[in-house]
């Protein structure tokens, strides 16, 4: 089965372990990295996802900024978002973030996913969904820290970034790092990506911006798409990127230890009822009940 | 007793036409009663494919997964409209009275078969009544969060926070109120003669009489009261 991945290294709604016979070379996980200070807004990167994957969004209406389309869609797998920032200083500051699947370590969608298989991660730390699997209920999008997955409308299945898993199987980079034109984005091994970032960072800081940083949120167990910031204490001023994203505890009481508790405990109370007919055995009714039943009818009867 | 002139489906009657047998559950109740418990148990099955990975191959049942996805709703809300008028009929019978209390009390009487003891117990018992309620409380709260989470129609309204509240409201409801349905059917099975009052609809004046002997003495009391006089 040449077209199987069997790199799998995490499966959704699947108790046992999954395909992973293979080692790919090296082993490594790899990540995009996201500079959003050399981000100059161009959406080349929109367009190239576009293009691989076949993809046409409806035409929008104009919301007043640059960000177009106005959000993520199951036809729009990754947006530029466009904030305006008046910093301390008073001065204007244009924030662009390219968003879409940040490819957790420890994805909240594969944790909430109830369809076995419809969510599967490799071992180059890429969350993908499959597509054939889905059947549409929504839980993901309830689990993702990030707000990323969207149903779409024509066929109820779920669509997000899928980090041109395609491409990179066959060792290309993702659409979008081949189109950037100014080398915000680059990928590579995640160790590589840090690498560069944590150059990036220093260069940053000689110019000015003091809490610039590395955006590889440890409460997700680390993405597989990272942000250089100029600013890594304010995350939320790049259009609401979360501070501290984690798996929420909701999510995890829902789709942890709840689910064999559950069924224990209904096995349970099936039993309780099985034992307690072995031992206590039904409760009968006689013919000495149904002689009361007529004595007390009578008795009524005569006094009423 | 058999020359009572009563309707031949009245509830709460001694009826002619079985040897004196009570109707206990007229046809329309009994009809009711299974639509409530056909949808249940459709809806626990294609519920319980998607709580857990090793209840996923329940959903081939349903035409498989995306299927059973369209139909829980449907049948999750089928179920609470047709236990609607099911509460309205039998929901003034289940209110707690002190002797209910009483017999709760005495719950280890209850649990080895020593009626005999316990307190007389009308048309339900304390424990029919707790039963009662469970379903009340749990079919409202997955109706609420289940419409929350009704991807197809309304999940688009509500943000991330409240869909993972709902879901969680979901499965604590549904969990509860499947062992409660658990407890009920085995309260069946367990004293004989219940399954025939739901499913023919008629027990024995020695069943009324031994398990809800208030019910039994309502009845007598009404059909000797009823009846013509000889003198």
């Amino acid at each position: 089965m040449p077209l199987q991945s069997l790199d799998i290294v995490r499966r959704s709604a699947t108790t046992t372990r999954s395909p992973d016979v293979r080692e790919p070379s090296g082993g490594r996980e790899v990540a995009k990295l996201i500079d959003t200070t050399k981000c100059i807004g161009c959406k080349a990167c929109q367009v190239a996802c576009m293009e691989w994957n076949d993809l046409r969004d409806e035409i929008g209406t104009n919301t007043g900024r640059y960000q177009n389309p106005a959000d993520l869609s199951a036809n729009t797998w990754t947006l530029m978002r466009f904030a305006e920032i008046e910093n301390s200083k008073g001065d204007l500051e244009w924030l662009i973030r390219k968003d879409g699947c940040m490819h957790c370590a420890d994805p909240g969608c594969l944790k909430a996913c109830p369809s076995p298989g419809a969510i599967v991660q490799y071992a180059n730390g890429i969350v993908d969904f499959q597509e054939e699997n889905c059947i549409g209920c929504g839980y993901c999008i309830a689990g993702c820290p990030f707000d990323i997955p969207r149903i779409s409308k024509k066929d109820k299945k779920v669509y997000k970034c899928t980090l041109c898993s395609d491409r990179v199987a066959v060792g290309l980079e993702p659409a979008c790092i081949k189109a950037c034109p100014t080398g915000a984005l680059v990928f590579g091994t995640k160790d590589d990506m840090k690498q560069h970032a944590a150059e990036r960072i220093e260069d940053l800081k000689s110019r000015g911006f003091e809490q610039a940083g590395l955006y590889d949120p440890a409460g997700v167990g680390g993405t597989h798409v990272m942000y250089v910031l100029h600013h890594a204490d304010q995350p939320h001023n790049y259009v609401d990127l979360p501070a501290d994203p984690r798996i929420s505890r909701a999510v995890l009481l829902w789709k942890g230890f709840s689910k064999p508790l559950g069924l224990a405990v209904m096995a349970l109370t099936a039993l309780a009822g099985f034992f307690h007919y072995i031992r206590v055995g039904p409760d009968e009714t006689d013919a000495s009940d149904e002689a009361a039943a007529r004595e007390l009818a009578k008795r009524l009867e005569k006094a009423p | 007793m058999s020359d009572i002139e009563v309707g031949p489906e009245r509830r709460d009657t001694v009826s002619p036409e079985h040897h004196g047998m009570i109707v206990r559950y007229t046809a329309g109740d009994r009809t009711n009663h299974w639509t409530v418990a056909l949808a249940f148990v459709l809806a626990a099955l294609s519920g319980l494919a998607l709580f857990h990975p090793a209840l996923f191959g329940l959903s081939a049942l349903f035409g498989g997964g995306p299927w059973t996805r369209v139909l829980h709703p449907c049948i999750g809300l089928a179920m609470v409209l047709a236990f609607v008028p099911f509460a309205l009929r039998v929901g003034s019978e289940n209110r707690m009275q002190p002797r209910d209390w009483a017999w709760l009390r005495q719950y280890r009487d209850v649990v080895t078969n020593r009626e005999e003891r316990l307190p007389e117990v009308g048309r339900y018992n304390a424990g029919q009544k707790l039963v009662f309620y469970a379903v009340v409380v749990c079919l409202m709260g997955l109706l609420f969060s289940g419409v929350v989470i009704w991807r197809a129609y309304f999940s688009l309204y509500f943000p991330a926070p409240v869909l993972r509240l709902a879901f969680i409201t979901h499965a604590v409801c549904a969990l509860v109120l499947i062992c409660t349905i658990i407890v009920h059917i085995y309260a069946a099975i367990w004293v004989k003669g219940s399954v025939e009052a739901m499913t023919r609809g008629k027990v024995t004046p020695g069943w009324a009489w031994k398990h809800h002997r208030v019910w039994f003495r309502e009845i007598m009391t009404r059909a000797a009261n009823s009846r013509p006089r000889a003198d």
